[in-house]
């Protein structure tokens, strides 16, 4: 029994009626980024069409429809983390962009010498180098919890890192590579209670998982909407009020000051102190219309049915012969990694792409979770809201020809 | 299948489960770390060249089927050649994976390239481009005197 109409969404996304070879596409590589439905694609067509000019300036009536309409998709992610308010909202370029604001400028800001960040063992390189570039900078210190071989995070481990210099826990929600869900709930509490920043990376978590940061108790939370079925080009910072109204600005220009002379600049409130410059406002409503598509389906049930689907293909391709799953957490979603023995990951993906079937091959962004396993790359079948078991199906019956190729 | 087992050929299968002239030669006189960034691929290419001459050279590394059995397969061509001539067959060989016209064959090189028209295959698949002239690129920086080579 699905816990929503599976075939009613797979008939949203155009671009699963393509054909790959001559075969039906099985798209299982959304955690790379998400196919977007015609939901998302329909709204921009229809801002460009009817409702576009630049936000915040124009004293003429499209460009005041056109700043509803951004300003409504921020009112959207606000509830879609349940955020206290609208102005903790700042829309940024991606995850990427969002980790480096915090960073560049509450790092700057309030680390120094000596402090201590830490992150885990499982993260993508987007939440490793800019806190390195950091340590570069201000000689802050960069500490890195381990994970066990399943790619469960070594708890008491992570708490003996935590001391008096802890300034900053950036962590992964979940892991790209391995699916590992994160405890944050307690590992945000803990900071609270000993005054620690938290910021969590929720790229992987959003597209499948319920998230409210307040419940959560996070200082910020960042995530990309392209892996979110919007469009790419549009990401979200969510940071606490107080903090980021002590936070410098990160860029300067247009839209983030309220005066400007020679001899001084006055910026904007939040969140535009964060917006410099025109910024991607048809994104945004694109992101806004992926909002109002899986809030309509409902993230509680959109996360039953691929914790089902994930149950579904770890158990399958665990029978599959000479194939190994790389990141077996007891809390995870929607990623299965895996090896073929004697079969390099990119052959494995280059075998299953001439069957239609999209699989990222690679090492992920997370470097140092392959070296953790000790190999090159991993192959990675990630779900997404059209997943279903057929596509699964097909992703076991594939891998028979890769047996079948390389003996 | 079809396009699939152009790509993986029995020969390229071959190489792949057992390379030639594979794991360190030591001591050498030239040696240089390929890196493929996209496939996190990592291959090292030893050489001994004398008078002019590659005396020897082997490889190791991990890596797809198509760059293990590239480089397989250019340990094999290339010992005894001249600096000279391993150089053109590199540029010969870049040429085979990637221009859609057969490339202008130096003169005694005939039957080199003969053999490796089994990597032809890659054109078809140009996410793989990289991987079958990893090797290449690496031997071609080990005789220039680099010591890292990377495809990106």
């Amino acid at each position: 029994m699905s816990h929503y109409d599976v075939e009613a969404v797979r008939a949203d996304f155009p671009i699963l009626r393509e054909k790959m070879y001559g075969k039906d596409l099985v798209f299982l590589d959304s955690a790379a980024s998400a196919q977007k439905p015609r939901q998302v694609i329909e709204a921009m067509v229809n801002a460009y069409e009817t409702g576009y000019a630049n936000v915040h300036r124009g004293a003429y009536r499209l460009s005041a429809l056109a700043t509803d309409s951004f300003e409504a998709a921020r009112g959207k992610v606000r509830k879609f983390l349940n955020a206290a308010s609208e102005k903790e909202i700042i829309f940024t370029r991606n995850g990427t962009e969002s980790i480096n604001l915090v960073a560049a400028t509450y790092g700057r800001k309030f680390l120094s010498a000596g402090d201590e960040v830490v992150i885990t063992h499982m993260e993508h390189h987007s939440n490793i180098v800019p806190w390195q570039l950091l340590r570069d900078e201000k000689d802050i210190v960069l500490k890195v919890a381990p994970i066990d071989d399943q790619g469960n995070l070594l708890m008491p481990e992570f708490m003996d890192l935590i001391g008096e210099r802890t300034k900053m826990i950036a962590i992964t929600h979940v892991s790209n590579a391995l699916g590992t869900v994160v405890p944050v709930h307690e590992i945000c509490q803990m900071a609270r209670e000993r005054g620690i920043a938290t910021l969590l990376d929720g790229c992987q978590a959003v597209p499948h998982l319920p998230v409210d940061v307040q419940d959560i108790g996070c200082d910020f939370y960042v995530f990309s909407g392209h892996k979110l079925y919007g469009p790419s080009g549009i990401g979200v910072l969510y940071g606490r009020s107080d903090l980021l109204n002590a936070m410098p600005p990160y860029m300067g220009g247009g839209e983030m000051i309220k005066s400007v002379t020679f001899d001084k600049t006055t910026f904007a409130e939040l969140p535009h102190k964060f917006e410099a410059g025109t910024p991607n406002i048809v994104g945004a409503i694109g992101l806004g219309a992926a909002i109002d598509y899986v809030s309509a389906i409902g993230m509680d049930n959109i996360a039953a049915e691929e914790d089902e689907l994930l149950a579904y293909g770890m158990d399958r391709l665990s029978q599959v012969p000479g194939l190994t799953l790389v990141g077996t957490a007891q809390r995870k979603t929607a990623v299965m990694s895996f090896l073929m023995d004697g079969v390099h990951a990119h052959d494995v993906g280059t075998v299953l792409d001439s069957e239609g079937i999209a699989v990222r091959a690679g090492h992920h962004c997370a470097q140092p979770v392959m070296d953790r396993y000790g190999v090159p790359a991993t192959a990675r079948a990630s779900l997404g809201v059209h997943t279903n078991h057929g596509d699964i199906d097909r992703l076991v019956d594939a891998l028979g020809k890769v047996r079948e190729l390389f003996g | 299948m079809s396009e699939l087992r152009e790509l993986y050929q029995e020969v390229i299968l071959d190489h792949n489960k057992n390379p030639r002239n594979f794991g360190a030669l030591d001591p050498c006189d030239h040696k240089a770390d390929g890196n493929n960034p996209l496939c996190g691929d990592i291959l090292t290419v030893y050489l001994i060249v004398d008078d002019g001459k590659v005396a020897d050279l082997r490889f190791e590394g991990k890596g797809c089927a198509i760059s293990v059995a590239s480089a397989s397969m250019m340990t094999e061509l290339v010992k005894g050649k001249t600096v000279d001539e391993a150089e053109k067959l590199f540029d010969a060989f870049h040429h085979l994976c990637t221009d859609a016209d057969l490339p202008d064959v130096p003169e005694g090189l005939e039957d080199d390239m003969d053999t490796l028209q089994v990597l032809s295959g890659v054109r078809e698949f140009p996410m793989r481009v990289k991987c079958a002239t990893l090797a290449w690129h690496t031997m071609h920086a080990a005789l220039a005197g680099e010591s890292e080579v990377s495809t990106e």
